[in-house]
């Protein structure tokens, strides 16, 4: 498999770095080489967070950098816009539709840019799903960064099963089916 | 050790630093990998992964020891390399030590004493090329914020509504510097906001902190808030300190510390208690409430930047993210009565925001039930419901 650089990005607490562990444990048992890192300190309050993963026959550097993105995972809209810029010329955007206001534009000091998706889809391919939906549908809020994983996982490559295995692995065991199913959905199925 | 060992002991550092200049050059840890010869890097670290990312075919001598330096190897290293980097982040350690040996190497008249390296950066400086493709675009900012339920977040809409400066600290509460609550005037490092607090009183007199309190965290306070504290009590200081006591240290994951009656095992240990421990340096009025009594807080605070006796004010709830800790079963929610006046949202809570006609929607989700926010709607437009 050729070298992947993948960006997660979301607001502290969607579950984002999670996330980025999955992707990086099932690349890892792929037999692949894999560097992971994540900005950490104030990731559970609510601020502007990324995660990178990259993974390939052999990684030096731990971060992706402007310019060399394959793939940004986005939990949110205006975190999609706020990295899109490290995207290489064809890279893709996966993008949750969803919306939440950063503490500026609840006060007013700015404002939520429209048209997000739209204007992201100009310059680049992006893919978007509402994860929140099918996570309500599904019985449980808390999934929506499985069934956001599923649906990335279509455009990143391995085989489900290899998917499906490291979720087992890394959610908490009571939650295996319900992340499963959310996984699922995303994937498509 | 005694005055009259260490001139002797010396013998021994200088004697070991000669030792270990000799071995580094025959440590494995300093390893010279051979590539292409015209062009090599002398590194270490994380910059090791930027070198080899950005120049995979290049020389590189990867220090693991730097200090002291392998001088043997480098000379040998810069024998066969015809052009030589030394990359290593801030200051110039290493290259300014290499130069003095009158090797010619090539390092911050190219690259930035600034901030974290890249291997972009690296491509950028020496073959001019770069990987960026598309633009950066403006976006709103999205600051961390207090979480939803933070006992802090209630002690700064009092501090806010009285137009208070604070002398800030290390920890979650730092962020009662950003807007809305803006509270926070300075912050430097660990235990600071007390002495600073002392300094501004003992530069420009008694009167001109009467709109002023330090604020600082249970664990900064045991850390090195304590000593700050005694100096002012021994240097007749009348200011106003609130420890800020939310049961463990936030904002680095909760951590146990010395007031939390666990050690870091998790098992049962004593507790020290603020209030016995600032009367005992001599503070003489310390005075403990509820983080989230709005009223009790005002009234106390607002009694002793006036007076001039020095006040401990200890505010307790613990964080909205200790185990176990939720509002008795209720969440809130907005009624019809809402007037659009925007007052709640003067708390700075992420789970409060505005619907598009100008009336307030909380989130329940978010919401931890903290009621903090019934305080500030004059209108009976937040109730509490039961938590589901
Ligand atoms: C000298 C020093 N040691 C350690 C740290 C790391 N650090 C940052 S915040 C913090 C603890 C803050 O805890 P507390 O004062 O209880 O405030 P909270 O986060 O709970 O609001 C620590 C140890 C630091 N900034 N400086
Ligand atoms: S972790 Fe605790 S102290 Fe820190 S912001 Fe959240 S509620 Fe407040």
């Amino acid at each position: 498999m050729k070298e992947m650089n993948i960006m997660v990005v979301g607001v502290g607490g969607q579950g984002t770095l999670l996330t980025s562990r999955i992707i990086g444990k099932t690349a890892l048992n792929c037999g692949l080489d894999v560097k992971l890192s994540e900005v950490h300190g104030m990731a559970q309050r609510g601020g502007s967070v990324v995660t990178f993963v990259r993974f390939g026959e052999k990684i030096y550097e731990p971060v992706v950098e402007e310019g060399s993105a394959d793939m940004i995972i986005s939990f949110e809209k205006l975190e999609a816009k706020r990295y899109a810029h490290f995207l290489k010329k064809d890279g893709i955007i996966i993008v949750n539709d969803c919306k939440i206001e950063p503490m500026t534009v609840v006060i007013g000091s700015a404002e939520y840019p429209k048209n997000i998706i739209e204007d992201l889809s100009k310059e680049h391919k992006v893919y978007s799903i509402d994860g929140k939906k099918i996570a309500n549908e599904l019985g449980n809020p808390k999934v929506l960064n499985s069934v956001v994983l599923g649906f990335a996982a279509k455009y990143i490559g391995f085989d489900k099963k290899d998917w499906l295995n490291t979720v087992e692995m890394t959610v908490p065991p009571k939650t295996i089916e319900i992340n499963t199913q959310a996984f699922n959905k995303g994937y498509g199925e | 050790m005694m005055p009259g060992s260490a001139i002797g002991r010396h013998l021994v550092v200088e004697d070991r630093e000669n030792r270990l200049q000799q071995d580094a050059s025959s440590l494995c840890i300093n390893k010279v990998e051979y590539g292409d010869k015209k062009i090599g890097f002398i590194t270490s670290g994380i910059c090791y992964q930027y070198v080899k990312e950005a120049f995979p075919n290049a020389s590189v001598l990867k220090l693991g020891l730097v200090n002291p330096l392998p001088k043997k190897l480098i000379e040998e290293f810069a024998k066969n390399v015809q052009t030589i980097y030394v990359i290593e982040e801030l200051e110039p350690v290493i290259e300014e030590q290499i130069k003095s040996w009158g090797i010619n190497v090539k390092g911050k008249e190219l690259f930035t004493k600034q901030g974290e390296y890249s291997s972009n950066m690296l491509k950028k400086v020496i073959s001019g090329k770069d990987d960026k493709v598309f633009a950066k675009s403006e976006s709103p900012n999205r600051p961390p914020i207090l979480c939803p339920g933070c006992p802090h977040r209630s002690v700064f809409s009092v501090l806010n509504k009285l137009k208070i400066h604070a002398s800030g600290d290390i920890g979650c509460y730092t962020l009662g510097a950003v807007a809305p609550l803006s509270v926070i005037d300075t912050t430097v490092c660990m235990g600071a906001s007390i002495s600073m607090l002392h300094g501004i009183e003992k530069a420009k007199g008694k009167d001109y902190i009467k709109n002023w309190v330090a604020v600082i965290g249970d664990s900064t306070f045991l850390h090195t808030g304590i000593n700050s504290l005694v100096n002012m009590v021994y240097n007749k200081s009348t200011g106003t300190v609130i420890i800020l006591d939310n049961r463990t240290t936030g904002m680095t994951g909760h951590q146990e510390h010395a007031g939390t009656g666990k050690t870091l095992k998790q098992e049962e240990t004593y507790a020290i208690d603020f209030r016995t421990l600032c009367l005992a340096i001599g503070v003489k009025n310390v005075v403990e409430v509820n983080a989230f009594d709005v009223k009790e807080l005002e009234k106390t605070i607002k009694e002793s930047v006036n007076n001039d006796v020095l006040t401990v004010i200890i505010a307790r709830a613990p964080c909205a993210l200790l185990k176990g800790q939720v509002f008795p079963n209720k969440c809130l929610t907005v009624s019809e009565n809402c007037k659009k006046c925007g007052m709640c949202m003067k708390i700075g809570c992420p789970a409060i925001t505005k619907n598009e006609d100008g009336t307030i929607n909380i989130d329940s989700s978010a919401c931890n039930g903290c009621g903090l926010c019934l305080n500030y709607c004059k209108f009976d437009a937040i109730k509490k419901v039961e938590r589901v």
